[in-house]
């Protein structure tokens, strides 16, 4: 299992290979698991506690379901790795983190520097999400 | 008007360098097209037939003097000296070169507009009633809360890849100026039993191939829980909407699959699950914007009658001036719809023209009108005359207002690459022969909209007449609809029968409103006929 190309935590990567979210329920010991878009985040609920790492799939990032996905768990409480990989670029890496990602994956690997400033993109953001920024309306209000 | 704060202007000046810095990595080739198109298409710019087009957010509808000089000044600068207003109150250049969209954002940026969120599969400009802040018989501004909105959509890390793109207006009378039910989500404002102003829910509008209007899902969302509702609203969109057809991805096509109870269940059940997060901003935040859109500074005493004995000013008067709340003051329409024209475009002289009289008369406001026109909210009616005058001389009087040549045509097959057909010419022809504005007044209230294809961004299925272009065989060929609307009375309309060709459909046109001409009872519009008597002596009319 290859170490994912950015990982913004202060552990060390999770290295089990995550099981597809159908086997789930067969493999109750496992600590790593992979949603695809239509699979339901919710019905990982249960689990969290047992979870040390959950990579959400982006066959096409055009399909925005994984940022619902990565906010749903971290709404919840989930506090482990969460991974984006497959089809993650430059452009989308600001959205992905304020929704609760920490570690990408990208199937191609994308340029450290340009990937830097994404990740930096707004000094200020408009919405209260599961980033822990104070939003723009509070610090108006502060 | 809203001005922006640090904060906002932060955003956009952000905005501005992110999209150069993409915009010179397309051009040195490190992004592909297929990389490139939704990050430009965030940021309003599309690749056309024939060039590049531009679609700059007029967020509400609402302009300054300032702003519309600059929308006047990208025209003349960057394009061919002319803008077109659409019907979603944006205004799109025709004719942009890839390497000028940065220094054009650049420019709108210091006048505190953007292209942010004007197309892409997110949410889009939020529309209003064109009239806020200055009609008789509303119960409140819309626009705070469409401000408040603006800021919540604008960028949003969660809703940036939806199945498709979504749009979303805000009314607060029961005169819908803004097919707001003909929206992804409809919001209306109300009061509830306690006196106290919310947001009454619809969703599951939209027009394309598939038209639909909103069921109402909520009668009543208090204002600090706004931004909770909408946001489990399109949670439940984002996860469920249908991505393996396009053409299928709209929130219609699951609120109707999913039926509106079930659809209202999952969002209230998200809803409950929201307000445990405190994401909505406090209430304190809607009245700091409420307080840019407090009533510019009336004049309590301004006269209230009017001296019409030049009949074409009184003719204007009628067709263009609505009631104002401020006695003494009237709603200006400004037509951009003269006999010929095209609709919805105005060159950059008559922009600044426009800002003129704005900062002259009106406050230093305009507002960009579904319909693509341009009104001046607050002019006193002392003004009028004066006002009237200075339009006329710049070819700015149409009095049509509503009328059948106030047509909302598409850019069709002159300019849109997915086009069956031209909307423009047709429109022209049209206007040309009705020409006659005592005819036209004769004919009253006629909506009439044409769309260059099944995409439907004229409103084809929201007019009273409606015009499609669809290809029959490698031929122009145009449909004929009746009998809808965009109004409080949302309908959506119905074809007649086989299509027509160009001047066939003009004939047409003629065809029906004749027909309604011999029939109509008193006081009956056009829609209210066919509504009385239907489809079948329309039929037999035209094809009988
Ligand atoms: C010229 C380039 C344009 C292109 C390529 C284009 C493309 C489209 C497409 C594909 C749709 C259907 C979306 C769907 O049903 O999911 C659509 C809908 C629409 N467009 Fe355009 N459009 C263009 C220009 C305009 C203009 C100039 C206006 C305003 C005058 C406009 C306003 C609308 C509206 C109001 C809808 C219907 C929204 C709905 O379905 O709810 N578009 N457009
Ligand atoms: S209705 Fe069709 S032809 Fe007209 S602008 Fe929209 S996509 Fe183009």
């Amino acid at each position: 299992m290859a170490n994912p190309q950015f990982y913004l935590r202060e552990d060390t990567p999770c290295s089990d290979a995550p099981i597809a979210f159908a086997d789930f329920g067969d493999a109750s010991n496992a600590i790593a698991v992979r949603i695809e878009p239509g699979d339901d985040a919710r019905s990982l609920l249960p689990h969290l506690g047992q979870l040390a790492m959950i990579d959400i799939s982006f066959p096409a990032f055009g399909d925005g379901r994984g940022y619902s996905s990565a906010r749903i768990l971290r709404e919840a409480g989930y506090e482990g790795e969460l991974r984006a990989s497959g089809d993650v670029l430059i452009d989308q890496l600001s959205n992905m983190r304020r929704c609760g990602f920490d570690s990408f994956a990208p199937s191609t690997p994308l340029d450290e520097n340009a990937a830097k400033t994404a990740f930096a993109t707004w000094d200020d953001v408009y919405q209260k999400t599961v980033d822990a920024r104070t939003p723009i309306w509070a610090k108006r209000h502060g | 008007m809203y001005q922006y704060d640090q904060y906002d202007q932060a955003m956009v000046d952000a905005r501005v360098a992110e999209f150069r810095d993409q915009c010179e990595r397309r051009l040195k080739g490190e992004l592909s097209e297929d990389q490139f198109k939704p990050l430009r298409l965030m940021n309003g710019l599309y690749l056309q037939l024939h060039a590049y087009m531009l679609r700059v957010a007029i967020p509400y509808g609402t302009l300054s003097a300032k702003q519309m000089r600059m929308l006047g000044h990208i025209g003349r600068k960057y394009d061919r000296d002319y803008g077109h207003f659409t019907t979603r109150q944006n205004i799109q250049y025709n004719w942009i070169k890839l390497e000028d969209a940065p220094d054009i954002l650049a420019d709108l940026a210091t006048v505190e507009m953007h292209a942010i969120q004007t197309s892409g599969n997110c949410i889009r400009n939020i529309s209003s009633d064109q009239f806020a802040g200055a009609a008789a018989d509303e119960i409140a501004d819309p626009r705070p809360w469409a401000e408040l909105l603006r800021q919540w959509s604008s960028f949003h890390p969660e809703f940036s890849y939806l199945p498709r793109k979504f749009k979303i207006a805000v009314i607060a009378s029961e005169e819908d100026r803004a097919a707001m039910r003909l929206h992804d989500i409809g919001i209306q404002l109300v009061h509830n039993d306690a006196g106290e102003l919310g947001a009454k829910f619809y969703v599951g509008g939209g027009m394309g191939r598939t038209p639909m209007i909103a069921p109402e899902i909520r009668d009543f969302v208090p204002a600090d829980e706004l931004i909770h509702y909408a946001e489990a609203c399109l949670r439940v969109y984002n996860r469920y909407g249908r991505r393996d057809n396009k053409y299928k991805a709209r929130i219609k096509i699951l609120v109707h699959e999913l039926g509106k109870d079930e659809y209202t269940r999952q969002v209230e059940e998200e809803f409950a699950h929201m307000k445990t997060l405190g994401l909505n901003p406090p209430v304190a935040e809607l009245e700091r914007i409420s307080t840019y859109f407090a009533d510019p500074d009336f004049d309590q005493n301004a006269p209230d009658d009017l001296d019409m004995s030049d009949p074409d000013f009184r003719i204007w008067v009628e067709q263009n001036t609505h009631a104002h709340k401020q006695s003494g003051y009237a709603i200006a329409t400004i037509s951009l719809k003269p006999t010929g024209g095209i609709p919805g475009d105005a060159s950059s002289d008559q922009i600044d023209l426009m800002a003129d009289l704005a900062e002259q008369y009106s406050f230093d406001e305009l507002r960009v009108t579904h319909s693509q026109n341009i009104v001046l909210p607050h002019v006193k009616k002392a003004d009028l005359y004066a006002l009237w005058q200075k339009l006329d001389a710049a070819g700015l009087a149409p009095a049509n207002l509503d009328l059948v040549s106030d047509m909302i045509a598409c850019p069709g097959l002159d300019y849109c690459s997915l086009a069956n057909a031209r909307s423009i010419p047709l429109a022209q022809k049209i206007s040309e022969r009705f020409a006659d504005v005592k005819r036209q007044q004769d004919l009253g209230e006629l909506k009439l909209k044409i769309s260059g294809c099944i995409n439907a961004c004229g409103h084809h299925h929201a007019g009273h007449i409606g015009i499609l272009g669809v290809d029959k065989k490698g031929f122009e060929n145009y449909q004929l609809s009746l009998g809808g609307s965009g109004a409080e009375d949302t309908s959506l309309a119905k074809i007649t029968g086989p299509g027509f060709d160009e001047d066939g459909i003009v004939d047409a046109v003629e065809t029906v409103t004749n027909l309604y001409l011999k029939t109509r009872e008193d006081g009956e519009r056009f829609i209210d006929t066919y509504r009385r008597i239907g489809m079948a002596p329309f039929k037999e009319a035209l094809y009988g």
